[in-house]
């Protein structure tokens, strides 16, 4: 352990749910500590709690006892507006299924957050922020293309630099690479490397598979709402190196 | 999240679907459109209502045997017989105000000249008719007061009688006309004049002296109506009331006991008549505005859709930091922006057809400017009142639900 701060604290998180009148514990008292500058995954079977922790941590849900700092920040008890200003700051979402707008250039789905910030920001200047994003993915020479023309990879790509946008303290993805080909899950887990190596930006990544879980530093692994291992990734995958080992393909 | 923002979104959003967006739009510019047309034709027809009757004169003044609840027993104007000659020369001798009058009685019936015939009205008048109506005649002469006092059986035609039993523009003047089995000599033939704001065709009647027709047709002893003309319209209220304190004396009304004749200056009759037309306009107007509740649930109905298709996009609008009420606005706005350029477009619509009317319908449309306040307003409050609802719908997603949602 370092003595920065941690990124993400959580002590002793409980999250209930009353399906009907069974009440479901998909949390049962989960501690966890993240650094700045961490690239953790987060692996489990379905219904091992998994997706219950990204929602708390991405407070997008709010814990039923227990307490979440996030940068130094009490937001276990947050209203649901504050929460939506703290998901607008710090956090940088990355989604399965991608979640652009259809009909919608790059560009303008790259600056959406921006348009929910609590600072006023002129048009200009979002622009430039939105090709400066999409610029640390690569894609600067599409940003006027829709969606709809573009292919899995980069629409990933794009939800990525929309995630970078309003530089976030801590990149949330979940299954980023669920609906990607092999060679393009590994060229967007190159894209979570490279904004963790230089940037520093702490990266969590929720998968079920593991070879994606060990592109990070440390791996965590969830089991009936507990934390059931959680260890430093000892011979970590470099999408890079990778990439340039596989044959030459028209890349994505 | 600024306004301008907001606006911003909500068009691209209704850009994004352009032919439903129209359509959505189409309900509120046909009821916007109804609502200015029906109003702007009512208004048109109640001022040219008001315009004919001050044209006849706003000084004349019409007084009616009976009125309309005469001692418990309601009968029309003109069907109780209790106005007489002798009513006509008490006005004339004791109302000073009173400048030209006219007895008036009359009857219906067919008329015959040679091979022709024409069910007509023939009006028992006075020699003052042509100068209370500023009416001439084309050919030939008005009848005189001799022919008044001796109730001699001349004939004055209203034009279209003239040009039904003797051909148009023909002078019938010298010709005999057969009314009732009587032969009537033709001695003028009456200008056109038209419809008359008081009353029905002036050119569809035959104008004879009221003693004939009380005298030679009808065998009565009372005057149906008297018109007489004020001296001047400032005078004709005053006159109107001192007629009426006549007639009460002569016949022996009490105060508190209802008239039995009644008396209307153009004035009343034209408040009356644009009343009536008004009264028509609010219900068409109010028929008319049922098509914008319609087309407020058409917005309602493409909105409530719209949240249900856009589930995904309202959970990523919350994930990356949009709070419920930016949501709210977000649709609220959409929904506003749909009824009021809808709406826009109806009174741009309206008015067209409102002087589409005007110029080929010769209906004098016109658009009054509060209705074109109103019914913009009204389009606001339908966008609110039906975008409320599916935009509260939107804003209470839960974004967890609503980033799962396929």
């Amino acid at each position: 352990m370092t003595d920065q701060p941690a990124v993400i604290s959580i002590k002793n998180l409980v999250k209930t749910y009353v399906v009907g009148e069974v009440e479901v514990r998909a949390l049962r008292g989960v501690t966890l500590d993240v650094q700045p500058g961490e690239f953790l995954a987060v692996t489990g079977p379905s219904g091992s709690g998994k997706s219950t922790l990204m929602h708390i941590l991405g407070c997008l849900d709010r814990p039923t006892s227990g307490q979440y700092f996030l940068d130094g920040q009490d937001v276990s008890q947050m209203s649901k507006d504050e929460l939506a200003e703290v998901r607008n700051n710090k956090i940088g979402f990355v989604f399965q299924g991608f979640n652009l707008l259809s009909r919608t250039s790059a560009v303008d789905n790259v600056e959406l957050p921006l348009l929910y910030g609590s600072g006023k920001m002129k048009s200009a200047e979002r622009r430039r922020r939105a090709m400066e994003s999409l610029e640390a993915v690569g894609l600067s020479q599409r940003s006027d293309h829709h969606p709809n023309q573009l292919s899995g990879g980069q629409q990933q790509r794009v939800a990525i630099a929309r995630a970078l946008i309003t530089r976030p303290s801590i990149l949330l993805a979940d299954e980023p690479t669920g609906n990607l080909d092999t060679r393009t899950s590994i060229e967007v887990m190159g894209i979570f490397q490279k904004l963790n190596l230089e940037r520093g930006i702490t990266v969590l990544v929720i998968t079920h598979e593991h070879d994606i879980a060990e592109y990070g530093t440390r791996t965590i692994t969830c089991r009936d709402g507990l934390i059931v291992s959680d260890h430093p990734v000892h011979q970590r995958r470099m999408a890079e190196v990778e990439l340039a080992a596989l044959p030459e393909e028209t890349l994505a | 999240m600024t306004p301008v923002m907001t606006f911003r979104i909500a068009f691209k959003a209704l850009g994004r679907n352009k032919m439903r967006t129209g359509l959505t739009m189409l309900g509120m510019i046909i009821g916007v459109a109804a609502v200015i047309t029906l109003v702007a034709m009512g208004n048109g027809a109640q001022s040219m209502i008001e315009d004919q009757i001050k044209g006849a004169g706003t000084n004349m003044i019409t007084v009616n045997a009976g009125n309309f609840s005469s001692g418990g027993v309601r009968g029309g104007v003109g069907t109780s017989s209790t106005l007489t000659v002798e009513d006509a020369e008490a006005i004339r001798r004791e109302v000073p105000g009173a400048q030209y009058l006219a007895a008036g009685q009359q009857t219906q019936t067919q008329v015959i000249a040679g091979n022709q015939n024409w069910f007509t009205r023939i009006q028992g008048t006075d020699i003052d008719l042509p100068l209370i109506r500023a009416w001439p005649t084309k050919f030939g002469a008005f009848f005189s007061a001799q022919d008044v006092t001796s109730a001699t059986k001349v004939a004055v035609l209203g034009k279209t009688v003239n040009d039904t039993l003797f051909g148009p523009d023909v002078d019938a003047t010298g010709q005999i006309i057969r009314v009732r089995n009587q032969p009537f000599k033709v001695i003028g033939v009456m200008s056109a004049k038209g419809q008359s704001g008081m009353g029905p065709d002036m050119d569809d009647q035959i104008l004879v002296p009221y003693t004939t027709v009380m005298k030679k047709l009808l065998g009565v002893t009372s005057i149906r109506d008297i018109t007489v003309s004020a001296a001047s319209a400032t005078e004709t209220g005053a006159t109107a009331d001192a007629i009426a304190v006549v007639l009460r004396t002569r016949h022996k009304i009490v105060p508190g006991q209802d008239d039995d004749f009644t008396v209307r200056t153009a004035e009343e009759i034209a408040d009356i008549r644009t009343q009536a037309m008004g009264t028509m306009t609010t219900l068409l107007a109010g028929i008319a505005g049922v098509s914008l509740i319609v087309g407020g649930i058409g917005i309602m109905n493409i909105m409530l859709v719209s949240v249900t298709e856009r589930t995904r996009e309202i959970g990523l609008r919350m994930a990356i930091g949009a709070k419920g009420r930016d949501v709210l606005l977000q649709f609220l706005v959409e929904a506003i922006s749909l009824s009021l350029i809808g709406g826009g477009i109806g009174i741009a619509l309206g008015f067209g057809l409102a002087e589409g009317m005007s110029r080929w319908m010769s209906w004098p449309a016109k658009v009054p400017a509060n209705a074109v306040g109103m019914a913009f307003g009204f389009a606001a409050a339908v966008g609110v009142f039906f975008g409320f609802y599916p935009a509260q719908k939107a804003a209470r997603l839960d974004p967890i639900d609503a980033l799962r949602f396929e």
